[in-house]
């Protein structure tokens, strides 16, 4: 179909964007990559009367490294995050989603501010910025204010966002040196949105789980983090710990039933996320193999 | 209707018009410039069957409004057919069947040519992942990502 007719105006700056929004108010959007907003526009399942393009301002892109923090301006497209060696080198765990965010042209567009402000519970980089713990830069008219991941995913596509606010920038912190990612996802197509996926941060301590974040996606309304790993952190690891944790993770679940998956198959995909993550980031391919005998 | 002024290129050749906010770029190519090459199948991102190049890389055009692509250099499957920049990859596609109905092939090469020109060896699963989000309702992508592959080492042949 073809996107019901709206006006458009081009932002010339941060200012003159949230000046607009005020103005607007809930008649307007805002317009990043537009890979999530032209689909809803096309599909009418979204007919706001005003976008406000804020694609030119460079001031919301690009990533900057600074003592333990890694900034990323949030019109930063995933396309840049999987080519970024700032990226690969600082915070591994982002490049690795990125790769499975969309398909390439998609990616070319698709912003990562577009992408959290949307807040799909199927999307990779909300639960990325719940496991590496990061915190969203949001401005309004009255100033800037900061939400930690954990508080600003609210429910599907919604967000900590007031209507008047842009989100800006991400800042994340550094993981430890000698932490651990594990990125891994189950798909029907490449790039597709997953049935269900884990983004993970572990510090490996040892032969044993110093800290261990994971964060899965496609699995509630939002992104949500394992308390299961309590089972886990600072034991020797085995088989029958590994049972324990996946019998708990199961409990704290509520999977949805969709057409994407069924709930029961959703619970299984999280209880195997659970087992080869810790086999992989602790290197020990014979608990993967134990724990699905 | 409100309209906006815009101007850009398309295929190398300067482009102004006046355009109604919500009107797409495959939409445009296709209905003001009648380059209809570039199909529209999903107009939702999906099927890939829309993908051209803006500023060299490829996009969904689907996906992108006129208004967003002003002061932008636009190439459709028109023009790297007629500069010849294609010509060896439809070659290897029409030799190797690779295209049937042919509603997919524009988007096909755009991306095909798109991995070729970052890859110049790509691997059979390199090919597949780049093709990922280009819907072939006919050949069963084996003949495409043959296509692609004799492309790529034919031209490394050459270089
Ligand atoms: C075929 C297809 C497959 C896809 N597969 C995946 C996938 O597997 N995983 C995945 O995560 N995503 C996927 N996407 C979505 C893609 O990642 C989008 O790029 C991303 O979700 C939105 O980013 P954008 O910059 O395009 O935002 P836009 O589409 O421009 O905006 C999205 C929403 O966020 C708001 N917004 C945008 N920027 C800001 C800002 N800075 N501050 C406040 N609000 C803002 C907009 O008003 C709008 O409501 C897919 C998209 C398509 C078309
Ligand atoms: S028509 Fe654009 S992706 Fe299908
Ligand atoms: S040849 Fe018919 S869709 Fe690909």
């Amino acid at each position: 179909m073809k996107a019901p007719a709206f006006s458009y105006v081009r932002a010339e700056s941060v200012e003159h964007a949230l000046e607009l929004l005020s103005r607007h108010g809930n008649a307007a959007k805002i317009l990043s990559g537009g890979q999530s907003l032209l689909p809803a526009l096309n599909l009418r399942l979204a007919a706001p009367a005003v976008l406000i393009d804020i694609g030119r301002l460079d001031e919301l892109r690009g990533i900057k490294l600074r003592d333990d923090v890694v900034t990323i301006g949030a019109l930063t497209r995933h396309a840049d995050l999987l080519t970024s060696e700032e990226i690969s080198a600082s915070l591994p765990l982002l490049r690795k989603a990125a790769a499975h965010v969309a398909h390439p042209a998609i990616r070319n567009r698709g912003t990562i501010g577009g992408n959290l402000a949307h807040a799909d519970p199927a999307s990779e980089f909300p639960a990325c910025m719940l496991a590496l713990d990061a915190r969203m830069v949001i401005r309004g008219e009255g100033g800037e204010r900061r939400v930690n991941a954990r508080d600003f995913f609210r429910g599907i596509y919604e967000t900590a966002l007031e209507p008047h606010e842009l989100l800006a920038a991400i800042e994340v912190p550094r993981p430890q040196p000698g932490s651990r990612t594990y990125f891994h996802e189950f798909v029907r197509r490449s790039g597709d949105y997953a049935m269900t996926g884990l983004a993970a941060l572990a510090h490996v301590d040892g032969a044993q789980l110093g800290d261990l974040r994971l964060s899965y996606f496609a699995i509630s309304d939002r992104p949500h983090l394992a308390r299961a790993t309590s089972h886990l952190v600072g034991v020797e690891i085995t088989a029958e710990r590994i049972a324990e944790a996946q019998a708990e993770l199961d409990a704290e679940l509520d999977p949805p039933d969709d057409q994407q998956a069924s709930a029961a198959m959703r619970r299984h995909f999280a209880r195997l996320l659970l087992f080869r993550c810790v086999a992989d980031v602790l290197g020990r391919p014979e608990l993967a193999m134990e724990a699905v005998r | 209707m409100t309209t906006t002024r815009i101007a850009l290129t398309v295929n190398g050749e300067s482009v102004s018009a006046d355009v109604p906010a919500r009107l797409n770029l495959a939409d445009f190519v296709r209905d003001q410039l009648g380059l209809t090459g570039t199909h529209v199948g999903c107009e939702h991102g999906v099927c890939g069957a829309c993908t051209l190049r803006v500023d060299g890389e490829i996009v969904r055009s689907c996906l992108t409004l006129v208004v967003q692509a002003d002061g932008c250099a636009v190439e459709t499957i028109e023009g790297l057919s007629d500069s010849g920049e294609i010509a060896d990859l439809q070659a290897a596609f029409r030799e190797r069947n690779a295209l049937q109905c042919g509603y997919c092939t524009p988007g096909m090469l755009m991306t095909a040519q798109d991995l070729l020109r970052k890859c110049a060896n790509p691997e059979r699963t390199e090919i597949r992942e780049h093709l990922s989000g280009n819907y072939c309702r006919c050949t069963g992508y084996h003949a495409i990502v043959d296509a692609v592959e004799r492309t790529a080492k034919a031209r490394q042949r050459r270089s």
